[in-house]
């Protein structure tokens, strides 16, 4: 393998990079660099930037203002092919190779080795089974790639990126499909490339395994580089803490604050009876073990890191997904929630994380979308009852502040924090029991977040069962009356009221369980 | 001159649609007229510009008959366009409509001409549309319940649904003159022919239920963003599999019409092409084909622009044969620009 | 897996072969297997080149009407010289369909569409040259031996299939060209990020099957010394069951040119039998029964597909 050119101390340097979409900025003033032959970690919430990051350096985006300098020279990476060409691969968390085809036909698409004309599979398979035991692996090459593991698939993509040389690989949230023995091995693969002289970028949401393998670390945090520093120097909590940061501004939220002492000590006088109880529920592949309950009135949080099963669990609880539970209790009665329409019909409301994939129907107006589930109600043998609907598009439109010229507007053109509100009112307006929302306030502005927040809170004071996640902590500190902690898919801390705070939390997610 | 208040009539009707299915239209609510104008959908220009070129150079092209004559060859595909319409805009597609029309058009005949009397007659209009609905809840059935690709599934129907129609009558021509059947397709109500009459109804009415029933907007939510529908309790497969059988009802009734206006009925010809037809209309009137959006007014527009430009080549001297390259060059064109914007 | 399914169709070919034998007289004799050959030729011709298509998990609808103006120009040049023909009706064929691929690939539209609509044009385009009505082939050349002679004792248009069929199997699974196809359709995306070509991919199969569905046209002129403008309705569908018989998955990734073309001998084979069935009077199943048993033989391969498909993506 070429060796870096002399007198380059970093193979990778992004500087100063901005990135924007619509005028929303994804990037501001982030920067990243990668020594030669180092493991160099990438962190951050969701939507701190890291993927955007990635793709912009891998050719899938063109930044809007920094430098870029690779192997010692200016590097602007207009198409993916030239990144590619240039020296740097990636082995995406979806797994990019073609499904159909084997693992020899996968490392050496589009250069297959050819004799006479047409392609001696001979050698390519030969060539193949020895990248794959330069990597430990014995698997017979001509398997298809599908019937193999996501820990193979990985190697398999690697090997790809060896055979063409790769100077720099780019591991995207690689570990979190595999079991430890498979990580092991992975790391093990890292660390005889990082021999040969090569880097590798490694995108993780698990902070132990970056002491493994990694040498030095980047924090990203809403679009910017927050920390730059050899993984010897930080400490697990500290990387915690730099990472979840502060993102609401102080002056809005002890309104929010206060409100929340408020119903703490309100429960704390009057405890009733859960609303929703559930003992052992697990939905594979990511929920395990969910033991929670949630009583009428009460804000409860559930918190955790990326990976943990958070969405997972309300989709199971709300009859999206199959699962299997111990007991599910709704308002003290036994449920057997198989469809939406059987949660619904419960009385409960989920808000999926997604609001493009699973929330709005983009070619439809505001007044459609909010009236998706009260339809039934609003009809009348089949017709849709007008005047019926008018009324309650107005009444959620005001009550919750939603902001547009007429509801007739496509949904599509209004910005996040409304099209959220829409889709809360989609459900408020049935009069739900229980509110299932994930991750209500992403994406959209700290102005419409606070609504969202003093809403919930409203909601709760007049009786409504809220459980809820956010990835900012402070939101969840705020809002919640009790927290409930996942890892890894099961229910592990509970902490309630004086217990809450954001160091409790991060303590608990960044522990196993006692 | 009732033609022109028809076609005022279309025009109000899809200014209503319009204001629905067409968000840049809404918000010109309140400007001038002008500017309204301005956004018309492209394929109404498109009629216009012809309707224009043939009054000044086709001979006779404003007279009552050249309107009956374009219409009556229109309402067929129009009435399954509407079907094809409702399927589109779930994501979907249909192919086998014009089999079913051949199954249609192949069961009346052999029911009024062997029972005699008004059982014979009301058996041959209900029950060949019963068959085509009931094919239609088969595709529905494959595409909802085996989750088989639309275009996949609608192809076996394809396939052996014309050979259905030809085993029941062994490819053998059914002449008839039966009045009371043929109706539907030779009568004439105050002056119009009954078909063009049905076509406008249920254009209308087709309309009218994706606007204002729970059906029709289910039907736009489950096209839209079929995952979200569901997680908002939308019976997602019962919606699909409803728009495949009305698909196929709407097939069976132009099947009836089409052999009431030709006096004979032959399992060969019956519908033949009828689908590309049908697809043509809806793609050129503007309804996507990925679904989430429907324009029933632009598939009416659709099917009378492709008409009148058979018509508007034929009466100019071009020929049959070259009509069909134009006729697939503008529907390569209007797909594409419908996928531009 | 596929040498599994390659089995199954051979074995149900040979049982189909064996009843034919028992059952009727001439079934297995060298006049009706000759026959035989010599008409599926072109069938499975058209069935190679949407084995292709297929494959990358795109449709062509318009084969049929491609052979049918590549039989009406092949007829047209037979009278100058019959190498004129044969290349003019292959390369009719090739435009055919390099321009389905152009627009599909370019302009990113839905095959299925883009292929009925040109069926449509070369139909109209076909019938236009050959004045609505069927081009007598010139009997001054050679031209009728192409589709009609015989060639080392075999009908030649027996001997070209087979040559295209060995051609085609082996650059589908020897080429660089067969694996970006076989890439294209398990998932474009991927391809694309592995860095194939994808639009180079897709313009190259759609205008190999305009290439091969004029090839059939030319051999179906000069088998039956006419060019026809109003044949090749519904070979798009032969093609398209033959394709999927074999056990090649409609949504793209896998496929088999030998199961293809075992597929076409198998439904020529319905057909054959169904004649044979037909002559001895006893049943009278009617040639119509024929789209019936299609259909209901690709019902029972799609619903078979459906149950043993695999998920596509590998997350």
């Amino acid at each position: 393998m070429q060796t870096v050119r002399e007198g380059c101390e970093y193979l990778l340097q992004m500087q100063h990079i901005c990135k924007q979409f619509g005028g929303i900025p994804a990037l501001s003033d982030a920067s990243l660099r990668v020594k030669p032959a180092e493991v160099h970690a990438l962190i951050g919430q969701n939507g701190a930037g890291k993927s955007t990051m990635i793709k912009i350096l891998t050719g899938a985006y063109l930044r809007d203002s920094g430098d870029i300098t690779f192997n010692g020279a200016t590097a602007n990476f207009t198409t993916p092919q030239r990144a590619r060409a240039a020296g740097i691969s990636t082995i995406y968390q979806e797994i990019n190779l073609v499904p159909f085809r084997s693992i020899a036909e996968n490392i050496f698409l589009g250069r297959e080795p050819r004799r006479f004309g047409l392609i001696d599979w001979k050698r390519a398979q030969a060539e193949a089974t020895r990248l794959l035991a330069g990597f430990g692996i014995e698997v017979d090459v001509r398997k298809p790639v599908m019937e193999c593991s996501t820990a193979t698939q990985q190697m398999v993509a690697m090997a790809r990126a060896v055979s063409v040389d790769a100077k720099l690989l780019i591991l995207d949230e690689s570990t979190s499909s595999l079991d430890d023995r498979e990580a092991e091995r992975l790391f093990g693969v890292i660390r005889q490339l990082k021999a040969e002289g090569r880097s590798i970028i490694f995108v993780s949401h698990r902070l132990d395994e970056l002491y493994a393998v990694c040498d030095h670390v980047t924090v990203m945090r809403d679009g910017r580089t927050v920390a730059d520093s050899p993984m010897t120097d930080i400490t697990k909590m500290d990387l915690i803490t730099t990472m979840l940061g502060r993102a609401l501004e102080k002056v809005i939220l002890p309104a929010v604050q206060s409100h929340a002492e408020d119903d703490a000590k309100a429960h704390a006088a009057a405890p009733q009876a859960p609303f929703l109880d559930i003992e052992g529920v697990s939905a594979p592949p990511k929920v395990r073990d969910a033991t929670l309950s949630v009583r009428k009135g009460e804000k409860v949080g559930l918190a955790g890191l990326l990976g943990a099963g958070r969405t997972e669990l309300m989709r199971a609880l709300f009859g999206a997904d199959p699962s299997r539970r111990r007991a599910m209790r709704i308002d003290g009665v036994e449920v057997d929630l198989r469809a939406p329409l059987d949660a619904i019909r419960a009385g409960i409301a989920y808000l999926p994380e997604d609001r493009k994939a699973e929330g709005i129907i983009p070619g439809m107006s505001v007044r459609e979308n909010l009236s998706l589930v009260l339809y039934p109600a609003l009809s009348r043998r089949g017709v849709i009852d007008r005047n019926k609907q008018d009324e309650v598009v107005q009444r959620f439109i005001r009550r919750l502040g939603i902001k547009i010229a007429n509801p007739d507007q496509p949904i599509r053109e209004l910005s996040g924090g409304n099209q959220q509100k829409v889709l809360l009112a989609r459900w408020l307006c049935t009069n739900p029991k229980l509110l299932l929302l994930d991750e209500p306030t992403r994406g959209i502005d700290v102005g419409a977040k606070a609504e969202i927040l003093s809403l919930i809170n409203e909601l709760a004071r007049e009786g409504m069962a809220v459980l809820m996640t956010a990835s900012e902590l402070e939101e969840l500190v705020a809002a919640a009356d009790r927290v409930v902690v996942m890892s890894d898919g099961s229910t592990t801390h509970e902490l309630t009221g004086g217990q809450i705070s954001e160091a409790a939390i991060m303590t608990a997610m960044a522990h196993d369980p006692a | 001159m009732r033609l022109f208040n028809i076609f005022e009539q279309i025009s109000n009707m899809n200014s209503k649609f319009h204001a629905l299915f067409h968000p840049a239209a809404t918000r010109a609510a309140n400007t001038s007229r002008l500017a309204r104008l301005a956004q018309v959908p492209r394929v109404w220009l498109a009629l216009a510009v012809l309707l224009v070129f043939n009054i000044a150079f086709t001979d006779n092209f404003l007279t009552v008959q050249t309107f009956n004559v374009n219409l009556t060859q229109v309402a067929t595909i129009v009435i399954v366009a509407l079907g094809m319409t409702l399927v589109v805009a779930t994501g979907g597609i249909d192919l086998s409509v014009g089999s079913l029309m051949a199954i249609a058009g192949t069961l009346a005949p052999l029911l009024f001409l062997h029972i005699s009397g008004p059982g014979g007659l009301v058996a041959a209009f209900v029950l060949p549309l019963l068959a085509a609905t009931l094919c239609g809840c088969f595709n529905g059935w494959l595409v909802t319940r085996w989750r088989i690709q639309p275009i996949v599934a609608t192809l076996v129907l394809y396939i052996a649904g014309r050979g259905i129609a030809q085993v029941m009558t062994n490819g053998q021509l059914q002449s008839f003159s039966n009045p009371g059947f043929q109706w539907i397709g030779t009568g004439r109500v105050l002056g119009m022919p009954v078909q063009v009459i049905l076509m406008l109804v249920l254009v209308a009415l087709v309309a009218w239920v994706l606007r204002a029933t729970l059906f029709g907007r289910y039907v736009l939510a489950v096209g839209g963003n079929e995952r979200a529908a569901a997680l908002a309790g939308v019976p997602a497969r019962r919606v699909k599999l409803t728009v495949y059988a009305l698909s196929g009802a709407c097939a069976g009734l132009a099947g009836l019409i089409a052999i009431a206006i030709n006096s004979s009925s032959d399992a060969n010809l019956v519908g033949s092409g009828v689908e590309l037809e049908a697809i043509a209309a809806v793609a050129v009137g503007g309804t996507l084909l990925t679904g989430g959006h429907a324009s029933i007014s632009g598939t009416l527009v659709g099917a009378l622009f492709i008409q009148l430009m058979r018509y508007t080549l034929l009466a100019h001297g071009v020929t049959e044969a070259s009509a069909l390259v134009v006729k697939s060059a503008i529907i390569i064109l209007a797909v594409y620009l419908q996928r531009r914007g | 897996m596929q040498a599994r399914k390659n089995i199954g169709i051979l074995c149900v070919l040979l049982a189909l072969v064996a009843f034919g034998t028992i059952r009727y007289e001439n079934f297995a004799g060298t006049y009706n297997l000759f026959a035989f050959l010599r008409y599926n030729a072109m069938f499975v011709l058209v069935a190679i080149g949407m084995a292709f298509v297929i494959i990358t998990g795109g449709i062509d609808l318009s084969v049929g009407k491609v052979a049918a103006l590549s039989s009406v120009v092949s007829a047209l040049f037979s009278g100058r010289s019959p190498e004129l023909a044969i290349a003019a009706g292959v390369v009719t064929g090739g435009l055919c369909g390099l321009l389905n691929g152009l627009i599909i690939a370019r302009m990113r539209l839905q095959p299925f569409i883009v292929t009925l609509a040109t069926s449509l044009g070369a139909y109209g385009l076909a019938l236009r040259l050959a004045n609505n009505q069927p081009v007598d082939v010139s009997w001054d050349t050679w031209f009728t031996e192409f589709g009609q002679g015989d060639l080392l004792g075999m009908p030649i248009p027996f001997l070209i299939a087979l040559a295209v069929f060995i051609a085609a199997a082996v650059a589908l699974n020897y080429t660089r060209f067969g694996q970006r196809v076989l890439a294209v359709g398990g998932s474009a995306e991927a391809s694309k990020l592995m860095g194939i070509d994808v639009e180079r991919g897709l313009v190259e199969v759609y205008t190999l099957s305009g290439l091969l569905a004029g090839l059939a046209g030319t051999i179906l002129a000069a088998q039956f010394a006419a060019g026809q403008p109003n044949e090749g309705m519904g070979w798009d569908l032969v093609a398209i069951s033959a394709v999927v018989l074999g056990g090649t998955l409609l949504s793209g990734g896998v496929g088999s040119i030998v199961a293809t073309v075992m597929g076409a001998l198998l439904l020529g084979l319905i057909f054959n039998l169904l004649n044979f069935e037909n002559g001895l009077g006893v049943f009278n199943l009617s040639v119509y029964w024929q789209s019936v048993i299609r259909g209901a033989f690709l019902l029972v391969v799609i619903l078979l597909q459906a149950r043993l498909s695999r998920p596509r993506s590998l997350a």
